[in-house]
């Protein structure tokens, strides 16, 4: 679970919570990230991105990760600065291989109505970084503007 | 005539069918899968429905969201119905292009273009 090196942030500085893999613990944890972004006065652009890509790593964890197991857990590990925020989330399964998911974007994928959060994620943040087992995400996210984008 | 219900406000504009939804995030998976059986239920009632979907007070949204809005769009289409999506704010809009799926969905500025397109 070591934080990127690229990611510009310590291992000392991330806050850790084990969080129970039920949606009102995970929205508990949640709720706690986005207060934090509004106690350091992120606007509202660099908050929904944060918003949408935390929403769809912690889904993606709680349903395929730990396969909706009550008695499974994530690791939600963060550093908020004014400057950039890291998030990571660890799930208790065996993992996948993101480059592997298909390109929701694609004609043949369009209109299948599932598989676009590790997409929205790439898209809405300045970096994401899978460990190499494909069970713990990391984000980052620079408080800037920054269009979000998606080249396929 | 107004139906309540816990997620979705439903009133009916001449023949079409407007919903406006009660939650401003669009978020939770229980939540989504609930909004998404109300509105099989409301095309069911309805085999060649027109329906306007009103995001006025959404603020958020996730992927699992749209894929509830794909799935609805196919029955929809299925059933030689027209769905349309109205009041989408510029950050939600954005989801949809970056997903490509503003070329999926019929999207109008306001409700009222979007009930002037409804065919007669």
């Amino acid at each position: 679970m070591t934080v990127p090196s690229e990611f510009g942030v310590r291992e000392a500085d991330l806050v850790e919570l084990v969080v129970p893999n039920d949606l009102r613990s995970v929205r508990r944890s949640e709720a706690r990230i986005i207060n934090e972004l509004a106690r350091c006065k992120y606007g509202a652009d660099v908050t929904f991105a944060i918003k949408l890509a935390l929403e769809e790593a912690l889904t993606n964890a709680v349903k395929h990760g730990n396969d909706n197991d009550a008695s499974k857990r994530l690791v939600v590990r963060y550093s908020i600065t004014p400057r950039r925020t890291v998030i990571m989330v660890r799930d208790e399964g065996h993992g996948f291989t993101p480059n592997r998911v298909p390109d929701p974007t694609s004609d043949e994928n369009l209109e299948r109505p599932s598989g676009r959060g590790i997409m929205l994620m790439q898209a809405y943040m300045t970096r994401v970084h899978f460990n190499e087992a494909g069970n713990e995400v990391w984000l980052l996210k620079e408080n800037r503007e920054e269009r979000p984008a998606w080249t396929g | 005539m107004e139906q309540p219900s816990s997620h979705l406000r439903i009133k009916r504009a001449e023949d079409v069918s407007v919903v406006e939804f009660a939650d401003r995030k669009i978020l939770e998976e229980l939540a989504i899968q609930e909004i998404g059986e109300e509105l099989h239920q409301v095309v069911d009632c309805e085999p060649s429905i027109k329906l306007l979907l009103n995001f006025k007070n959404v603020d958020h949204l996730s992927s699992a969201a749209l894929g509830m809005l794909i799935r609805l769009n196919k029955k929809v289409k299925e059933q030689n119905g027209d769905l349309k999506l109205s009041d989408i704010n510029r950050q939600i809009f954005e989801v949809f292009k970056i997903t490509r799926l503003n070329r999926v969905f019929d999207i109008h500025d306001t409700a009222d273009e979007a009930l002037a397109r409804f065919q007669a």
